[in-house]
């Protein structure tokens, strides 16, 4: 298959096909051969279970260079994954690999998807922006294929935009907003101001922890936004103009308790705590912030990814890392289940309402059966270390404490069921 | 009926409603975040040492004489060996890194250790301290089992979530079972005939015929008022006779009391929060559970299945064995 190469379109390959391999590196052969599960017969060939990775590349701008995320974000989980896939694999027969395929921030996802579509790539792991997202999921819904969202934190994705083939590994604004109200009423830090930023997902932002606040029972007392006049990130004068900005800018904000920052962009929230003009908490995009995973996560038997992870790729494993190493865990889990490679029922089984991932959290992690979002807990954290995982004790549910995060079914807009 | 009610103490207790005093015997618990270890006299309920051991203790296993007790000490990546006799660290042995459970032959001259970073289970010579062998499993090993007969060693892994049956004599995988969700604890059963394998996540013990390799039951557990998440298998006992099975159930902060012969469970004891692991005293008159989160263990009667009593021990105490002497 030919390709043009148009200006706008950046397109790498990285065909990363990963062996039977274990992180010893090891998978001794004088041990005597693993053997197949008892009811399996031998001599079978080692089929391949094909994934894809679609991306575009990493936000790079970050008020700290620490936030800047690592080119490999999300690759680096996937690629765990399909290792202790492999490891699980060799056992069955299976074998797992992953291509990885790159676009630019507003490419062309077809013929990325045709390449993997011809590659027999019958699962992807995408990290795109919400637009590229759905038009990938439409162009994969004829051909069965599922796609795993690992990036897009927008609940338009998972209500109206819904899509049948489309599974969300990552949390949604409004699963993030809610896991950090719900420790900040657990704390009993009920009055909060918020600052938010002027780009569209610093006001979603806003608005889902607006949400939480109604949902539950903190009074947000006061407003303000901090408009982005594109200034450069960081400079060579360093702090000594904003040491004195910020205290100015969060003078005068009736009493309260917690200051609330929706800065998604990376323009202004980084510069916030311990500036503020009366000493208060910053919670939200900086300070004190919910995610999906932490990278100082040892609960819940978290010590052993983490350190697999950290073995593979020489630093931490972020949000992203975890979103993909669930997707395709999940993928591996149903091979492994139903010791079927076909795409069919891998997918109809992951379908199944009693299908569920251990993922270091505590708890089995399920889909939600109206949208196929990941229930999880929403790690608390301040960057250095966890400081409390939701939903919080107390907060009650029917059916899943897990939904007491986020959109609830009976509030959902998705036409999908 | 006679009323017993679970008594708290920190310090001195009586064992309540049993006809004859018990024989004295000595239960060592590690307390994962104290690097200590508890010995605690069972007659008297008490505290009567502290050990300091190494960074982060956990499992931690009885030689069959019971004249020593070695502990993992998973951080500090070694295996220390305790005297019974003077309740004092004598000497260590090389686990390779990361040591989390381990078990011991039935001669007491082989120890077997599960490497949960390296995916390995590790086969050590007690008297020579040398790796006899290294054996490749799936992701996250950690469960250990070990056949009445010695001939037999199950590891469960975590993320891989299979039995792994490994022969002693040549080291190598025979068959790999399929379980529930996150694997921890693999328990045979005194006759040989049944391993059972606990799934932490799953919620269930799978029961696996020792013969055919395959699982002919899995147990599930449901508590009235308590989300089903909550209930997180992980240490397992049976009875000499083969007759009951306790589970610890984890945060459902109860140990269930399993017919281990219809499988039916019969009952769900109370204990502390965040049960663990369970250990029997020698002459099976009682079992003790450790909870990790309240910070001590429970003794359960084994005839009434009624506990006794919580003695505070160290903080997030996790592995529990009990010595004759």
């Amino acid at each position: 298959m030919g390709f043009s190469v148009p200006l706008i379109f950046n397109f790498v390959i990285f065909a990363v096909l990963i062996g039977v391999m274990g992180p010893a590196g090891t998978f001794a052969q004088e041990q005597g051969t693993p053997a197949k599960l008892a009811s399996e017969q031998d001599n079978t060939p080692v089929p391949a279970i094909r994934l894809g990775y679609l991306r575009v590349p990493q936000q790079r701008l970050a008020l700290s260079v620490l936030d800047v995320p690592p080119v490999d974000a999300g690759v680096a989980g996937a690629n765990l994954a399909i290792g202790d896939n492999n490891t699980t694999g060799a056992f069955l027969g299976q074998k797992f690999s992953l291509d990885v395929m790159q676009i630019a921030a507003d490419g062309d996802i077809q013929a990325a998807m045709s390449t993997m579509i011809s590659n027999s790539v019958r699962y992807v792991v995408a990290d795109l922006p919400a637009a590229q997202l759905l038009a990938a999921a439409d162009l994969a819904r004829d051909q069965n294929i599922l796609i795993f969202n690992v990036g897009a934190v927008d609940d338009l994705l998972r209500e109206e935009d819904c899509r049948a083939n489309l599974f969300h590994t990552t949390p949604t604004r409004t699963m993030l907003a809610d896991g950090l109200a719900q420790y900040l009423i657990w704390k009993q830090w009920r009055r909060w101001v918020l600052v938010s930023g002027s780009h569209d997902g610093d006001r979603l932002f806003a608005d889902a922890l607006r949400r939480a606040a109604l949902r539950f029972g903190a009074e947000i007392v006061a407003e303000r936004q901090f408009v982005d006049t594109g200034t450069a990130r960081r400079t060579d004068s360093g702090v000594v103009q904003i040491q004195r900005q910020m205290p100015v800018f969060t003078q005068d904000f009736p009493g309260h308790d917690v200051l609330l920052v929706a800065d998604e962009s990376e323009v202004f929230g980084t510069y916030l705590p311990f500036r503020t003009w009366i000493p208060r908490p910053v919670a939200g995009t900086a300070g004190l912030t919910p995610s999906a995973w932490h990278p100082a996560s040892e609960q819940w038997g978290g010590t052993q990814i983490q350190n697999r992870f950290f073995r593979a790729t020489g630093r931490r494993m972020l949000s992203k890392d975890m979103a993909a190493w669930i997707a395709v865990r999940a993928v591996g889990e149903a091979a492994t289940r139903t010791r079927s490679i076909d795409p069919a029922t891998i997918a109809g089984f992951i379908r199944a309402d009693d299908f569920s991932i251990a993922a270091f959290m505590g708890q089995k992690l399920t889909f939600r059966r109206w949208n196929r979002q990941l229930r999880q807990p929403i790690f608390v954290g301040d960057g250095r270390s966890v400081v409390s995982t939701s939903p919080q004790e107390g907060f009650l549910h029917q059916f899943s404490q897990l939904d007491t995060l986020g959109i609830d079914q009976p509030e959902t807009r998705c036409a999908q069921q | 009926m006679r009323c017993r009610r679970i008594l708290l103490a920190a310090g001195l207790g009586l064992a309540a409603g049993l006809a004859t005093p018990a024989p004295a015997f000595t239960v060592y618990v590690s307390n994962e975040k104290d690097n200590t270890v508890s010995v605690v006299d069972s007659t008297t309920m008490a505290v009567v040492r502290t050990l300091n051991v190494g960074q982060r203790p956990r499992g931690i296993t009885i030689s069959k004489d019971g004249k020593f007790v070695y502990l993992c000490a998973s951080d500090d990546d070694t295996i220390e060996i305790i005297d019974t006799a003077s309740a004092e660290i004598v000497g260590s042995l090389p686990s390779g890194p990361d040591p989390e459970l381990f078990v011991l032959s039935p001669d007491g001259n082989t120890l077997y250790v599960a490497n949960e970073d390296d995916n390995l289970v590790t086969v050590i010579n007690l008297a020579s301290k040398a790796v006899l062998a290294e054996v490749p499993v799936g992701v996250e090993p950690e469960g250990m089992g070990i056949s009445p007969d010695g001939k037999v060693l199950v590891n469960t892994s975590e993320t891989t979530n299979m039995a792994h049956f490994i022969s002693t004599e040549s080291h190598a995988i025979t068959d790999n079972v399929l379980v529930d969700s996150r694997p921890r604890f693999a328990e045979f059963k005194p006759d040989n005939s049944e391993v059972w394998i606990s799934a932490e996540i799953g919620g269930t013990v799978s029961v696996i015929d020792n013969a055919s390799r395959t699982v002919k039951h899995k147990i599930s557990f449901a508590i009235p008022g308590l989300r089903s998440e909550a209930i997180q298998p992980v240490g397992i006992r049976i009875t000499a006779d083969g007759k009951k099975a306790y589970v610890a159930l984890g945060p459902a902060n109860r140990v269930a009391v399993v017919n281990a012969e219809t499988y039916a469970v019969e009952k769900y004891v109370l204990v502390g929060q965040r049960v663990w692991q369970l250990a029997f005293t020698p002459d099976q008159k009682t079992i003790i559970s450790t909870n990790g989160v309240s910070n001590d263990i429970t003794f359960i009667d084994v005839a009434s299945d009624e506990p006794v009593q919580s003695v505070t021990v160290g903080a997030l105490p996790w592995g529990v064995v009990v010595s004759s002497n």
